[in-house]
C-alpha cells in the first residue's frame, strides 16, 4: 500500500514538471504597487519632517544644521517599508520604490541623506521663535538629557553609543 | 578579498542554520519559502539543518532581546569557524520597529558579529535569494547610499525698489512697523 502511494506521488511530481523560477538569472516584476525601498525626491521636499514624525520605526532623522539648511536623514535599516511617509508627504516628495534588491555586506548601504534649503522669516531674516516653550522642548527631544544626542530631533536609540538602550543586564555565555 | 575566499571555500555547498532570536516570524515564513521548490535555493547547494554545529552560514531573523541573547551567542559560538552571519529582515538588520521596547537590546549585531544585510519587512524571497547570490558573487551589489547637497542656493526674494545704498552697500532695511 505504502508503494503504491510513492508511485502516486512520483507520477504527480513528475507531471509538474520543473517549477523552479530562474531568479537571480532571469529579473523578476513586482506586483504593481508593490512597497519597495522610499525614495527622497530633495527637489519637492520642504523640510516639513512630516515623514520623521510618522516613520513607526523611528528611521527618519532630522537635524537643523544651521539656521538656513535642514538634514533629512534616511537610515534604511530599521525601515519596515510601511509606506506611512510616503502617503502622509503633502509635496509627494516620497516615492516607494518597486526596488527589493537591498542586500548589502554594510549596513549603512542604503542611507540617504538631503540637506534642504530653508527659507527664513520674510519680515526679520530669522527663524522664528516657537510661540510656547513646549514646542521649543519638542523640537530639542526632551526625552534626552544629553546635549550632543539632543541635536537630533526624533533620535533612534538604535545606534547612537551615547544612549544605551539597556545596561542592566550583562550577556554572557554560561559556561557549562 | 571576502569574495575570494567565499569563491574558494564555500564554492560547492553551504549549510544554513536558521535561529529566530525573538522575531514575529514573518522573515522566518520567507526563509523557508525560499527552501521550497519554487524559490528553490537548494541548487546552490544549501540545505538546511538542524544544529549550528553542522552549520556554515546562520541565517538570524528577529531582534535581540534580553532573553535570547545568551542562546543567540551560543549558537553563534557552537557554529564551527569559517562561518557567515546573515541578518534577515529589519528587525535583525536594526531592531525593526521594535528597537526601543522593553525587551529588545537592539539589533543582531549587538550580539554577534554579521556579514550580510537583508533589509525588508519581511524580505521577499527573491531579495533573500539577491542577499545569497550577492556572498556567492553571483550579481552586483545594487545599494548605494545616496547624498545631496544644494549648490545653487535659491535666489532671495527682495523687491528691486527696497535696496537702499548705504556706504556702498547695498542694503535691504524694512522701515514699516510690524
Amino acid at each position: 500500500m505504502s508503494l503504491v502511494s510513492k508511485i502516486k506521488e512520483a507520477v504527480l511530481c513528475l507531471k509538474a514538471g520543473r517549477v523552479t523560477l530562474s531568479y537571480p538569472i532571469n529579473p523578476r516584476p513586482v506586483p504593481a504597487r508593490f512597497r519597495g525601498r522610499p525614495v527622497f525626491d530633495p527637489n519637492k521636499c520642504i523640510g516639513c519632517a512630516g515623514c520623521a514624525n510618522n516613520c513607526p520605526a523611528r528611521e527618519i532623522l532630522i537635524k537643523d544644521a544651521c539656521q538656513e539648511i535642514r538634514v533629512v536623514k534616511y537610515i534604511g535599516r530599521r525601515c519596515t517599508y510601511c509606506g506611512r511617509c510616503a502617503d502622509l508627504c503633502p509635496e509627494k516628495a516620497i516615492t516607494m520604490s518597486p526596488e527589493y534588491e537591498n542586500a548589502s555586506e554594510n549596513g549603512h548601504d542604503i542611507e540617504q541623506n538631503l540637506e534642504i534649503w530653508m527659507s527664513t522669516c520674510q519680515r526679520c531674516g530669522r527663524c522664528f521663535k516657537d510661540a510656547l516653550p513646549i514646542d521649543g522642548l519638542m523640537m530639542r527631544g526632551f526625552r534626552s538629557d544629553n546635549v550632543d544626542s539632543e541635536l537630533w530631533v526624533y533620535k533612534s536609540k538604535g545606534y547612537l553609543d551615547v544612549d544605551p538602550v539597556t545596561s542592566d543586564i550583562d550577556i554572557s555565555v554560561d559556561e557549562a | 578579498m571576502l569574495e575570494n575566499f567565499l569563491k574558494k571555500y564555500f564554492g560547492r555547498s553551504l549549510w544554513v542554520y536558521h535561529c529566530n532570536s525573538g522575531g514575529c516570524n514573518g522573515c522566518d515564513i520567507e526563509v523557508v519559502n525560499v527552501l521550497t521548490p519554487y524559490y528553490d535555493v537548494e541548487r546552490f547547494g544549501m540545505k538546511l539543518v538542524g544544529s549550528p554545529r553542522h552549520a556554515d552560514v546562520m541565517l538570524c531573523q528577529g531582534p535581540a532581546g534580553r532573553a535570547t541573547a545568551p542562546a543567540l551567542k551560543r549558537a553563534y559560538e557552537a557554529m564551527a569557524a569559517p562561518k557567515l552571519v546573515f541578518a534577515i529582515g529589519s528587525c535583525a538588520c536594526g531592531g525593526g520597529v521594535w528597537h526601543d521596547t522593553y525587551n529588545v537590546l537592539g539589533p543582531v549585531e549587538k550580539v554577534i558579529p554579521v556579514n550580510f544585510y537583508v533589509p525588508g519587512c519581511p524580505p521577499r524571497p527573491e531579495a533573500i535569494i539577491y542577499g545569497v547570490a550577492l556572498a556567492l558573487g553571483l550579481v552586483k551589489k545594487k545599494a548605494v547610499p545616496t547624498q545631496y547637497h544644494p549648490i545653487q542656493f535659491p535666489v532671495v526674494r527682495y523687491h528691486p525698489d527696497e535696496i537702499i545704498d548705504i556706504n556702498g552697500w547695498e542694503t535691504y532695511e524694512k522701515l514699516e512697523r510690524v
